[in-house]
């Protein structure tokens, strides 16, 4: 069960290496507190919908799994929306239409399809931890990265009162450069744990 | 005669100022999928432009005739996740019967686009758009529509950017750290800069 967990966080990090959910993260992670926001939302998501499709598993007919399991995550953000409209509105308001979007998130669809709808409920709960805790790190570094380089601020504290912002990187095309490198830097990585591991 | 000025700048505005995949990051796991080679970069991007039309008139009729009247609006976003997936099968189906050239270029692009965030997107942003309070803004429907067109227009044009350079990028030495998804990143990110010219 531990396995389970960990393996979401990095041998399967949903974001570096499976590579799923691109849109929100270089969409939200302009800053760490909307990062932070959408990862809690995307977690709540994973986990319920991971667990009542793990309950249902036996029920639900194969043939129209797909529209079940779409219908279930539905329901869950639906959730996620209004209870951040009624109680986090300005978190609401600057993920804007973001948050009815984790829907089509193709991790939370991806775990139902792969993981809850073979397994029993304990292993896919854990399963939702993991993975949303892996989108979490993932996320939140690719939003600390850009907050420091475009806002010169951490979670909206100022670092330097010299530091000249560097806009690009609060602006989508910072998001796909950031990724890019960050995803380079992660294979170098990889290729020399490699080389050591054949030595 | 002012409509019809609106209506093209909402066109020319969805294209290229508020581009989906540069600007808003959206629909990006088909757009680094399916854009290696330009001949799948074509299909898919008819694909999207066919079913983001449908989708903004199907998901405007619903919304104004059955969503509003009943005040369900919070239902929105199983709705028009349930509409999408739909669309997509009927539209499988009957391109199937009625023309097997076009079913077999586009066929398996199809059921690709369900989870494509860019068009529930556009159906959210038409929803927020388009109506207010009150309800539809004058000449919404038609609004929807050109709005609908030219995002899918503007993701065939972001996807057939991308794969004519990729398939260039194929003759050329790239770091084996970049290979493949980061350097379509970065190359992502730099034509994004081009695109904040139109700003």
């Amino acid at each position: 069960m531990k396995k389970t967990f960990t393996n979401g966080i990095i041998r399967e990090n949903p974001i570096f290496v499976i590579m799923l959910g691109l849109c929100p993260t270089l969409a939200v992670s302009t800053s760490l507190f909307n990062a932070v926001g959408m990862a809690a939302a995307v977690i709540f998501v994973l986990v319920f919908s991971n667990l009542v499709i793990s309950l249902m598993r036996k029920f639900i007919p194969d043939k129209v799994r797909i529209p079940c399991f779409i219908v279930i995550i539905a329901t869950f953000v639906t959730i996620t929306e209004l209870f951040m409209h009624a109680f986090v509105p300005q978190l609401f308001e600057s993920l804007g239409m973001f948050v009815s979007l984790i829907v089509v998130n193709c991790i939370i669809l991806g775990r139902a399809e792969v993981f809850a709808s073979k397994n029993k409920v304990s292993l896919a709960v854990m399963d939702g931890l993991g993975m949303g805790l892996g989108f979490t790190l993932g996320i939140a570094v690719i939003a600390l990265i850009r907050e420091i380089l475009g806002s010169g601020s951490i979670w909206g504290f100022k670092l330097s009162l010299t530091y000249k912002p560097l806009l690009i990187a609060i602006l989508p095309a910072g998001a796909f450069l950031t990724i890019g490198f960050l995803i380079g830097l992660i294979n170098i990585q990889k290729a020399r744990m490699q080389r050591a591991g054949r030595k | 005669m002012a409509l019809s000025r609106e209506l093209i700048t909402i066109f020319l505005a969805v294209i290229f100022v508020n581009n989906f995949v540069f600007m808003r990051s959206l629909g990006l796991c088909p757009y680094l999928g399916v854009s290696r080679h330009s001949s799948s970069a074509v299909g898919m991007g008819l694909a999207v432009i066919f079913v983001m039309t449908l989708s903004s008139v199907a998901t405007w009729m619903v919304y104004r005739h059955v969503l509003i009247p009943l005040h369900i609006e919070y239902l929105y976003i199983i709705v028009f996740i349930l509409i999408i997936a739909t669309l997509v099968q009927l539209v499988e189906m009957v391109m199937e019967k009625t023309s097997p050239g076009l079913y077999r270029a586009l066929g398996i692009y199809l059921p690709l686009i369900t989870t494509n965030c860019a068009v529930l997107g556009i159906a959210v942003l038409n929803m927020n758009t388009f109506f207010n309070a009150q309800g539809p803004v004058p000449g919404s429907f038609i609004k929807c529509l050109v709005n609908g067109i030219g995002c899918g227009v503007g993701f065939f044009v972001a996807l057939l950017l991308m794969s004519g350079i990729r398939e260039r990028l194929e003759f050329c030495e790239v770091p084996e750290s970049l290979k493949d998804i980061p350097i379509a990143f970065i190359i992502a990110g730099l034509i994004a800069i081009a695109f904040m010219g139109f700003l």
